[in-house]
């Protein structure tokens, strides 16, 4: 089982309920954020075009973040979501600094902090927060090693990329184009 | 063009607007590090050379600044932690995948075997110096009887302290600045040349100094060859190390490496050096001081400029 997540950037509108949605899920701290939406313009005036992407951790497959990790605190759970034990954490930054998508912060009571996928939701047979929230329903979320999931359907008829694929960290959060 | 921009906001703190989550507790400890390896490593060396004799600052007094050092160190590490009662976490696991985890390991061998080493030194630089009990005496004679022993040991360990003050940062595939493997060499030459550099400003003896002063020279000479082919293998490589290249050749940080670091740290102590040996009378202390000042100036910036690198917007 590998839990993964497809965005499609052509229905999102960038509305950041995402953003909301998981702050209000996690009670992220006053200030923070898991997850962001980010706009890119590419092109010369008229001819221009926009991207919106909702990102947030990419649960790599070969996550620099718990290979760096010197007491074992940022770990990979079942599904391939990788996740921080708060108590085993010794706030050394390791892994924010091994991050390419900066998707870690350091929480106000020292420990890192991140997207779990909304791991307790997962479990319980919910989607994430975010993806549960998202009014243009450009959100798929589940297992890609399940050819029946909606995401690996997807995925199948669908261009898709993932962001900074020359990191190496081989990301499971995939844009659909 | 190309703008990026984050339409729900993310201000992180010490992550947003760019990466800052490191401060000064991190170069400070690569400097005492490599300060601490470069003093073993050379102590180490002429012990098994059999050498010791000749070489009083190198074998005694300057060992003696070792543990301060590894103390101090250890004590800014612990200070840059955030979750500061865990930090005992990294003692409860070896991950071979993680530099900082044998970094960690390395220190808790190296640490205990400087006291070691420097107090089987305490009688013979203080002579009323007596040890309250009996084991410690027999214990300081175990030690000096095993001196050639244990700087095989401390001779290895030296040289995976300097090299791993470099690779911490190395292994950092997310910091393109950092991503380099001639980081390990080059952060352990660094720390040698200061050892070299304290070692013969603490020495009284003219061979000794002349000896160190040849091997500082010799090691800025390597110093300046790494810091070379450090930015060649830059500019040789991917979009992001070439931008991250570029704060040191015409970015914010090129004043500062090349002037305080490069020249000032670096080529003018050795300038002094060669001057030295040619027979100018020049003050030992004004090439030591500026290769230690070049050696905590140059982790400042790797440090500072590193976390600036980045993959995505």
């Amino acid at each position: 089982m590998r839990y993964a997540m497809a965005i499609d950037v052509k229905k999102c509108v960038g509305c950041s309920d995402c953003v909301v949605a998981c702050q209000v899920e996690n009670n992220v701290h006053h200030g923070y954020c898991r997850d962001w939406v980010t706009e890119t313009i590419n092109g010369t005036y008229p001819q221009l075009e926009t991207e919106i992407r909702s990102e947030r951790c990419n649960h790599c497959d070969n996550a620099p973040c718990v290979r760096c990790c010197p007491t074992g605190a940022s770990h990979i759970a079942d599904g391939g979501i990788v996740l921080v034990t708060a108590r085993k954490c010794i706030g050394c930054g390791a892994c924010i600094q091994s991050c390419p998508y900066d998707a870690r912060y350091s929480h106000p009571d020292g420990h890192v902090d991140k997207c779990t996928f909304c791991a307790h939701r997962v479990e319980a047979g919910q989607q994430p927060a975010c993806v549960a929230v998202c009014p243009t329903s450009c959100m798929y979320f589940g297992d890609i090693d399940n050819p029946y999931s909606d995401i690996s359907q997807i995925m199948k008829v669908r261009k898709w990329k993932v962001l900074a694929p020359e990191a190496g960290t081989r990301p499971q959060i995939f844009y659909l184009l | 063009m190309k703008e990026e921009l984050f339409l729900s906001g993310r201000m992180n703190p010490n992550i947003d607007p760019y990466l800052n989550i490191w401060h000064w507790q991190i170069p400070l400890y690569l400097f005492l590090g490599g300060l601490a390896a470069g003093i073993l490593f050379f102590a180490a060396l002429y012990t098994i050379r059999g050498k010791a004799h000749l070489m009083p600052a190198t074998v005694k007094w300057a060992t003696f600044l070792v543990p301060a050092a590894l103390v101090l160190g250890l004590i800014s590490l612990f200070l840059d932690l955030k979750h500061k009662p865990f930090f005992w976490q990294l003692y409860t696991t070896i991950r071979f995948e993680s530099p900082m985890s044998w970094g960690a390991w390395v220190l808790m061998l190296v640490t205990p075997l400087s006291f070691i080493w420097s107090a089987s030194y305490l009688r013979e630089t203080v002579p009323s110096w007596k040890w309250r009990y009996r084991w410690l005496e027999s214990f300081e004679s175990w030690v000096i009887k095993n001196r050639p022993g244990l700087s095989w040991a401390m001779i290895v360990l030296a040289v995976i302290l300097g090299i791993y003050t470099g690779i911490l940062l190395s292994a950092f595939n997310a910091r393109p600045l950092w991503n380099a493997s001639i980081l390990g060499p080059l952060f352990l030459v660094s720390g040698l040349s200061t050892g070299a550099a304290v070692i013969m400003w603490l020495s009284k003896d003219p061979a000794e100094r002349k000896l160190m002063s040849k091997i500082d020279l010799m090691l800025i000479g390597i110093e300046l060859f790494l810091i070379v082919h450090l930015f060649m293998g830059f500019l040789a490589s991917t979009a992001v190390q070439i931008d991250a290249a570029g704060l040191f050749l015409g970015g914010q940080f090129t004043l500062g490496f090349w002037v305080f670091v490069v020249l000032l740290g670096i080529i003018v102590p050795g300038i002094l050096e060669i001057m030295e040996i040619r027979g100018y009378h020049i003050p030992v202390a004004v090439p030591a001081i500026l290769i230690l000042y070049g050696g905590l100036l140059f982790r400042f910036i790797m440090v500072e400029a590193g976390q600036i690198t980045r993959y995505l917007y």
